[in-house]
C-alpha cells in the first residue's frame, strides 16, 4: 500500500505519464467493455455476416462527425422499416379480398448533397396474386412524382436510380439530360443546374393486396455520404464493429505477447546467469544467431503456409523471442543480483538452484523490467497490424490491421476516403504511444540513473 | 674544455642512444600495426564464420517450417518437372514421337530425376539438399510470378528488384545514421534545453514502425497536398535522360525515407545522446577540458571514440528492425523493391518466391551485421590490440 502511494506520488511528476495511463486505461475499459456489448458471435456476425446484414448501410460513407467540422452537409442514411412500425398504414378493402395499404415515408432533408442511392426493398407474402406497389414522390414544393411501380416478390428490391421510365420523367422535369433519380428527385428545378432542394420530403407508397392474408413489408433507404461514428467501408459494413472489436484484441495481443517474451528471455538469462559456464555461453551464442533471424519473413511463411490464427502467431512470435537480445540486458542486471548477500543465504540454507532462481533471482528483478514490458506491448500491437496489413490477417476476427488492409486495397487513399485510414491508424497511434508515455516514465522512475541524463 | 669536452660527447653518446631509440620505436609501432592487422582479420573471419553459420541456422529453419507442408518437396517437383521437359523439348526426335509416348518418356525421365534428387528418402536427408540449394541461392522457378524479363527463375526476379530496396534503404539507413549522430553529439552538448527536451518526448513516436507513418505522409502530401507522388520508383513513362530519371527517383524516395527516419530517428537521438552524456561525464573528458583543448577536439577524440562502439552495436540492432520494416514499406509505397515482391507473392501464394526471399532477407541481415561488426572492429581499440576478445 505503502509502495503503490509512492508510486503515485513518483507518477505525478511525470505528466505524459498521466497523460499515458489514461489512455491505457480507457483502451483497457474498451477492451472489457466492446465483448461484453457485443459478443464475439455478434461481432462475428456484424463483420462477416453477409448483404443481409449491411443492405441498409451506405458504402464509403464518411463517419458522421465530418458534417461538423467541413462546410457543405453530406446527407445521412435515411430508413423507414414498415416491418418496425413505420409509415403510418392506412388501411382501405377495396373490394373482397383486394386491399389497400397506403404508406407514408415523411422526412426532412436538410443536406447539401444527394444521396448516393435510393432503393426500396420489399418482402412479400402472397400465394398466387402478386401484390402490386405503386409510389408517388411529393418534394418540399409540393410537385407530385410518379416514382415508379414494381410487384414484389419474396425478396424484391426497388432501386430507383436503374428504372429508366423514372429518369426519363425526371429529365422533362429537372430539363437535365441524362440526370439520375437520387438526383433528380432531389433536385430544385427553379435552380440552374443540379442543386439540392432542402426540405420536407414524403414518399407515398400504395401497396395492393390481392388476396386476404396477404402482406407486404416496405423498406425504404436514402443511402447518405455518412454514416455512424466511424463510417462504411466499400461492402458497406460499419467501421465501427471493427474498431470497437479491434481494441481487445490489440490489447491482448500485445499484452501476452509481451509478458510471454519477458517471462521467457527472462527466466532464461537467470538460468544462464545462474549456472554459467557452457549453458551460458550457448544461450549467448543462440541470443546472438535468434538477433538476426528474420521474424517477420518467418511470421509471413507461417501464414502463408499453415494458418493466420492471431493465436498462432502470437504463439510463434513467443516462440522465436525465447532467445531475444533483451537476454543480454536481464543477462547484465542478474549478474549483478547473484552476487548479493541474500543469495548466499539462500545457497547455505539449501535452497535448490531452480528454487534460487524462481523464488529469488527472478522476482529481485520484476520491478526493473515492467517499464520494458509496458513499452514492449505497442510493438507487438504494430506487429499484428503489420501482419494484417500484409494480408496475414486472423481469418474472421475484425481487427484495426484488417481495416487499414481493407482500405489500402481499395486505394483509399488515392480515393480520398481518409477516414478509413485515419480511424484505425488513429486508434493504432494513441494505443502506441499511450503505453510508450508510460514505459518511458516507469523507466526514468525505477531507474533513477536515467533521471539525471 | 676537456670537462665540455666529455659533456658534449656524453650528450652526443645520448643523442645517439635516442636515435636508436626512435628507430626502435618505429619498429615497434610497425610490429604493433601488423599484429593489430592480423586480430582485425582474425575478427573479422571468426564474425564471418559465426554469421555463416547462423545463415545456416536461418535457412534450415526456413526450410523445416516450409516443408512441414511439403512445400519445398512441391517446388523441387516442380524445378525437374521444368528442367526435363525443357531439355525434351529441345530435343527434335522427342518432338516427332506421339504424344502419349511423349508422356510416358517425361513421366519417366521426371521419375528417375526424382530419385537422382533424393525425393524418395527421408525428410531429414532431403532437407540438407534444400539447405545446400539455398544457401548457394539454387532457388528454382517460380509457380506463376515472372520477372520483367519474363524470366521464371526465382534468383532472376528478386536480383532484379534488390537494387531499388538498398537504394532504398541504403539512403534512409545512412540518413538515421548521420542525423542521429549529429544531433546526439549537438544534445549532449546542450543538456536540458529545449531541442534536448523536445527529443525526450517524441522519442515515444518510434514505437510505431515506418509505413504506420508512411500512411500519414501519404495522406498528407500525395493526397491532400498533391506535391508528391502516392508510390512507385519512377514516374510514368520513365524518363529516357539520366539525370531526369535521377531526379524522379529521388522525388519517389522523400517519402519513404521520411517514413524511416521519423519512425526510428528520435529515439535513436535519444539513446546516443544519452551514451554521449555517460561518456562526457568521465574524469579523463574532465582533465582535457583543463588542458584547455578545443570542445571540438574534446568531442572528436575524447566522447565520440570511446562511443562509437556502443553506437555501433546500438545501429546494428536498428538496421536488423529497419530491414523487417522495409517488407511492409515498399508495400504501402509501392516501392519495387523485394519487400514489396513478398506482399505479391503472399497474395498468390507463390511458395518458391515467398521461401527464396527468406533466405535472401537471411543473407542481407547477416551482410549488413557483419558490415557493421567489420566497423565495430575498426573503431574498438580493444579488437585492434587484444585483450578484449569477448565484448
Amino acid at each position: 500500500m505503502n509502495y503503490l502511494r509512492r508510486f503515485t506520488q513518483q507518477i505525478k511528476d511525470y505528466p505524459s505519464a498521466v497523460v499515458g495511463l489514461i489512455i491505457i486505461g480507457l483502451l483497457v475499459a474498451a477492451s472489457i467493455i466492446v465483448p461484453l456489448r457485443i459478443p464475439y458471435s455478434e461481432a462475428v456476425r456484424l463483420w462477416r455476416g453477409g448483404d443481409d446484414i449491411w443492405a441498409d448501410y451506405p458504402r464509403n460513407a464518411w463517419p458522421k462527425w465530418r458534417n461538423w467540422f467541413v462546410e457543405g452537409k453530406l446527407p445521412e442514411t435515411i430508413r423507414f422499416s414498415t416491418a418496425e412500425g413505420d409509415g403510418n398504414p392506412v388501411i382501405e378493402q377495396l373490394s373482397e379480398g383486394t386491399k389497400e395499404v397506403k404508406y407514408n415515408f415523411e422526412f426532412d432533408f436538410p443536406f447539401d448533397e444527394f444521396p448516393p442511392e435510393i432503393n426500396i426493398f420489399a418482402n412479400a407474402i402472397y400465394n398466387e396474386k402478386q401484390p402490386f406497389v405503386e409510389m408517388v414522390w411529393i418534394t418540399p414544393d409540393g410537385r407530385e412524382i410518379r416514382a415508379g411501380e414494381f410487384s414484389p416478390s419474396a425478396s424484391s428490391s426497388f432501386r430507383f436510380s436503374q428504372d429508366s421510365r423514372l429518369q426519363r420523367r425526371l429529365e422533362r422535369e429537372t430539363g437535365i439530360e441524362g440526370v439520375s433519380a437520387n438526383q433528380g428527385l432531389f433536385d430544385d428545378p427553379e435552380q440552374e443546374g443540379l442543386q439540392v432542394l432542402k426540405g420536407t420530403y414524403s414518399l407515398e407508397a400504395n401497396t395492393l393486396l390481392f388476396e386476404d392474408d396477404s402482406e407486404v413489408d416496405l423498406t425504404f433507404v436514402s443511402y447518405g455520404l455518412v454514416h455512424g461514428l466511424a463510417g462504411t467501408d466499400h461492402r458497406r459494413r460499419d467501421l465501427s464493429v471493427a474498431l470497437l472489436w479491434g481494441t481487445p484484441i490489440a490489447m491482448t495481443f500485445g499484452l501476452l505477447a509481451a509478458v510471454g517474451t519477458t517471462i521467457t528471455t527472462m527466466s532464461i538469462a537467470a538460468i544462464g546467469v545462474w549456472y554459467g559456464g557452457w549453458l551460458d555461453g550457448l544461450i549467448q551464442r543462440l541470443t546472438e544467431i535468434n538477433a538476426i533471424l528474420p521474424l517477420l519473413p518467418i511470421l509471413i511463411m507461417v501464414g502463408t503456409f499453415y494458418s493466420r490464427s492471431i493465436w498462432l502467431m502470437l504463439g510463434v512470435v513467443i516462440l522465436l523471442s525465447i532467445f531475444g537480445i533483451s537476454i543480454k540486458n536481464y543477462r547484465a542486471i542478474f549478474l549483478q543480483v547473484r552476487e548479493l548477500p541474500y543469495i548466499e543465504a539462500a545457497k547455505s540454507y539449501g535452497a535448490s538452484d531452480l528454487r534460487i532462481i524462481f523464488r529469488y533471482l527472478i522476482p529481485r528483478i520484476l520491478p526493473l523490467i515492467i517499464p520494458a514490458l509496458i513499452a514492449l506491448i505497442p510493438t507487438y500491437v504494430f506487429l499484428e497490424a503489420s501482419l494484417a496489413v500484409l494480408g496475414l490477417g486472423d481469418p474472421v476476427l475484425p481487427t484495426w490491421g484488417k481495416v487499414i488492409q481493407d482500405a489500402f486495397a481499395q486505394g483509399a487513399l488515392f480515393n480520398g476516403f481518409y477516414y478509413w485510414i485515419l480511424e484505425p491508424a488513429g486508434l493504432l497511434m494513441i494505443a502506441g504511444i499511450g503505453f510508450a508515455l508510460v514505459g518511458f516514465a516507469l523507466d526514468r522512475i525505477f531507474n533513477p540513473r536515467l533521471r539525471e541524463l | 674544455m676537456s670537462q665540455e669536452a666529455i659533456q658534449s660527447s656524453a650528450a652526443q653518446q645520448e643523442m645517439l642512444q635516442v636515435d636508436v631509440d626512435f628507430e626502435r620505436v618505429e619498429d615497434e609501432e610497425r610490429q604493433a600495426r601488423k599484429q593489430a592487422a592480423i586480430r582485425l582479420v582474425r575478427y573479422s573471419a571468426v564474425k564471418i564464420v559465426a554469421l555463416f553459420f547462423t545463415v545456416f541456422i536461418g535457412v534450415y529453419i526456413t526450410v523445416l517450417v516450409a516443408n512441414m507442408g511439403g512445400y519445398v518437396d512441391e517446388i523441387r517437383r516442380g524445378m525437374i518437372r521444368e528442367t526435363v521437359t525443357l531439355a525434351a523439348t529441345a530435343d527434335q526426335e522427342f518432338l516427332k514421337l506421339p504424344s502419349e509416348q511423349k508422356q510416358a518418356i517425361l513421366a519417366e525421365r521426371i521419375a528417375m530425376q526424382e530419385r537422382r534428387y533424393g525425393l524418395d528418402q527421408p525428410f531429414i536427408l532431403r532437407s540438407f539438399g534444400y539447405l545446400a540449394d539455398a544457401m548457394t541461392l539454387r532457388l528454382g522457378f517460380s509457380e506463376g510470378m515472372t520477372s520483367d524479363s519474363g524470366s521464371r527463375q526465382v534468383r532472376n526476379i528478386i536480383m532484379e528488384r534488390l537494387p531499388s530496396t538498398l537504394v532504398l534503404f541504403g539512403t534512409a539507413n545512412l540518413l538515421v545514421f548521420f542525423v542521429a549522430l549529429f544531433f546526439g553529439l549537438t544534445l549532449s552538448r546542450r543538456y536540458g534545453s529545449f531541442g534536448d527536451k523536445l527529443v525526450l518526448a517524441l522519442a515515444p513516436t518510434s514505437s510505431a514502425p515506418g509505413w504506420f507513418y508512411g500512411l500519414f505522409l501519404i495522406l498528407v502530401f500525395a493526397g491532400l497536398l498533391n506535391l508528391l507522388p502516392f508510390g512507385g520508383m519512377v514516374s510514368a513513362p520513365p524518363p529516357d535522360n539520366k539525370i531526369e530519371y535521377a531526379l524522379s527517383v529521388l522525388k519517389h524516395m522523400i517519402l519513404p525515407v521520411t517514413a524511416v527516419l521519423i519512425s526510428s530517428v528520435f529515439l535513436t537521438i535519444y539513446n546516443w545522446r544519452t551514451f554521449f552524456l555517460i561518456y562526457s561525464s568521465e574524469d579523463y573528458v574532465q582533465m582535457a577540458k583543463a588542458k584547455g583543448l578545443t570542445d571540438r577536439m574534446i568531442e572528436r577524440r575524447y566522447v565520440l571514440r570511446p562511443t562509437l562502439p556502443n553506437i555501433v552495436t546500438s545501429f546494428a540492432l536498428l538496421l536488423i528492425t529497419l530491414w523487417s520494416g522495409a517488407i511492409i514499406l515498399e508495400t504501402v509505397f509501392n516501392w519495387p523493391g523485394i519487400g514489396q515482391l513478398y506482399f505479391r507473392a503472399i497474395g498468390v501464394y507463390d511458395t518458391p518466391v515467398i521461401l527464396a526471399n527468406t533466405v535472401v532477407y537471411a543473407y542481407l541481415l547477416a551482410i549488413t551485421v557483419f558490415l557493421l561488426d567489420f566497423v565495430y572492429a575498426l573503431v574498438d581499440p580493444r579488437v585492434r590490440l587484444g585483450g578484449g576478445e569477448q565484448r
